[in-house]
């Protein structure tokens, strides 16, 4: 039949395009951080192979940068780095499909009891409210933000704003970063099932800095200029802030691993501790805990 | 018959029983999977109650309107348009425009959606929001359109194909009685065509019901139950992709399921009319065959 050469032709199409979208990934992706020297790495010396990471997107920016070191030193070792969600990042470090599963909340004792977990927080991080860049909004009292995100207030008029609709974003059931927003930002009040929902804080990012009238929230690890922070009652979601104990919502960054971690898991794990893995995590925006 | 003959007629069976049963083992794996869930709650109340687990309700019937309805407004959008583009392309155009016109709708299903649904949230979310100065932009409206563009070129390739198998005695026929164009075109292609056109309709909808990527990106995935165009839906195929990284034992997981079956019956029925149609279009062709032969 003639349309299996439809069908062929649209293969082909189809190789094409991802071929393209690799060439302008590799053009864009940039330079991979300046190198730390050799010290800090050596324990990945004489060591090789592929150490398969996913989960948390609040985990990303540092563990990209700290691949990126670790594979330019050492070109015989392979780090696979993927999203999708604290959920997933503990259900496949559970089953053995990858060798780190990252979570932006504790897993819980079921999780931990049922998977042999051996959890490792090495990172501190904020869960901040942001809004577009325009917004004259900058401050909201608690009740405000839960009667926004209950569906209770719709127009940005009632909290000072412009005369806009209230957009409100919040993240899928297996989010870590909406478990503890949720918890503690919202006090545990049901979310509007108006609410918009998107996948990863990169997703948040960039529904909430198109969108005008677009509130959400993000890990402090993924806040630049193209979002607005807003002080959540009259606290700034600021770095110090975090530290202080001022600003509550925080939340520790765990990269789980199924049993004590060996070989490169361990070397990986035990880097973001070291004084080197700690840096990149301060310049990341987020707070690097101790073990 | 020949050894290497037998071997083949072997092999081919085998790789169609294969077929069968992996299909058929779908289906039963997600039954079975999703047991815990029918067993707790009816299937009547799961397909017809809200979604809201902190309540205690896992209903996926908002997922079910959002489904039917990004797939009603793409296939009612693309519907004409694809029609009027083959129509374009085999009839009116001169030769050389229809050959662009033609390499460009066959490189058009290429096209991975995910860059639809990425050209979707920067360019056509924000004209949507702004044209109507209501809602978010993300909305069945923005997910209808673009699922129209990604639907249109299998559309229109096979009524392309359809309009080439039209019969040529009966356009030598009309031309010979010094018919128009147009009448060509009513009287004589689109009839001839009309199996063609239905199974393009069909499998393009297929595609529509199927399709994750550009819900997920641009219908904002809102769990109420939309109530006009400008609002924000979820589909049952994003609300799988959401609900994939929650806990497995927890019900909203379990949902899942609940969704997948949902998906499977309906491109079941929509592929099983579609062979239907095409056994009846053989059998009548195959008719006309005899009687011509006679």
């Amino acid at each position: 039949m003639g349309d299996n050469m439809a069908w062929c032709t649209a293969k082909r199409g189809q190789v094409w395009f991802i071929f393209t979208a690799l060439l302008l990934l590799l053009i864009f992706s940039g330079p991979v951080a300046e190198s730390v020297g050799a010290e800090p790495l050596a324990a990945f010396n004489g060591q090789s192979g592929m150490l398969r990471i996913s989960g948390g997107t609040a985990h990303i920016p540092v563990l990209k940068e700290v691949a990126g070191l670790v594979m330019q030193a050492h070109p015989g070792i392979q780090i696979a780095l993927s999203g999708g969600g604290s959920g997933a990042g503990i259900k496949q470090v559970g089953e053995g499909l990858v060798d780190i599963g990252n979570s932006g909340r504790k897993p819980t004792d079921n999780e931990i009891k049922k998977y042999g977990l051996v959890l490792n927080c090495w990172a501190y991080d904020g869960v901040v409210i942001v809004v577009h860049p325009d917004n004259p909004v900058k401050a909201l009292s608690r009740a405000q933000l839960q009667d926004i995100f209950r569906g209770r207030l719709t127009n940005w008029q009632q909290v000072g704003g412009a005369d806009k609709a209230i957009a409100v974003f919040t993240r899928d059931e297996g989010s870590g970063t909406r478990k503890v927003f949720s918890k503690k930002a919202l006090m545990e009040k049901e979310i509007t099932n108006k609410s918009l929902v998107v996948a990863s804080n990169g997703a948040m990012k960039a529904a909430v800095s198109h969108n005008p009238g677009a509130i959400g929230y993000v890990s402090l690890g993924y806040l630049d200029e193209s979002v607005a922070p807003v002080a959540l009652d009259g606290v700034e979601p600021s770095l110090a802030n975090v530290q202080n104990g001022e600003y509550t919502v925080v939340r520790g960054l765990y990269s789980n691993t199924r049993g004590e971690a060996r070989g490169l898991s361990k070397s990986f794990i035990d880097f973001l501790f070291s004084p080197a893995g700690r840096e990149i995590i301060s310049r990341n925006g987020l707070i690097p805990a101790s073990r | 018959m020949r050894p290497e003959a037998q071997v083949s007629r072997i092999l081919f069976l085998a790789a169609t029983v294969v077929g069968v049963l992996l299909t058929l083992a779908i289906l039963w794996f997600m039954v079975r999977l999703g047991l815990p869930l029918f067993s707790t709650h009816s299937l009547r109340l799961l397909l017809t109650q809200d979604w809201a687990p902190d309540r205690g309700l896992y209903g996926i019937f908002p997922f079910i309107c959002g489904s039917g309805a990004v797939v009603s407004l793409s296939l009612l959008l693309a519907f004409p348009l694809s029609l009027g583009n083959a129509v374009l392309i085999h009839l009116l155009a001169p030769r050389h425009l229809a050959r662009i016109l033609y390499q460009m709708v066959k490189m058009m299903t290429g096209v991975p959606t995910v860059i639809y649904g990425f050209v979707g949230i920067f360019l056509l979310v924000p004209l949507v929001r702004e044209w109507f100065s209501r809602g978010s932009g993300m909305s069945v409206l923005s997910a209808g359109i673009l699922l129209a563009l990604l639907i249109a070129p299998t559309m229109i390739l096979v009524f392309l194909e359809s309009f080439a198998a039209v019969s040529t005695s009966h356009l030598r026929a009309l031309e010979a009685l010094g018919g128009t164009r147009r009448q060509k075109l009513v009287h004589v292609i689109l009839p001839g065509a009309r199996r063609g056109i239905i199974t393009g309709f069909l499998l393009a909808s297929g595609r529509a019901v199927g399709d994750t990527m550009i819900a997920l990106m641009v219908a904002g995935n809102a769990v109420a139950t939309p109530e006009s165009i400008l609002d924000p839906v979820r589909t049952l195929t994003a609300h799988i992709a959401l609900v994939m990284a929650a806990d497995f034992d927890s019900m909203e997981f379990k949902t899942i399921f609940a969704c997948g079956i949902t998906l499977y019956l309906w491109t079941a029925i929509l592929t099983l009319s579609l062979r239907f149609l095409h056994f009846k279009a053989t059998k009548t062709s195959m008719q006309v065959g005899h009687e011509q032969s006679f």
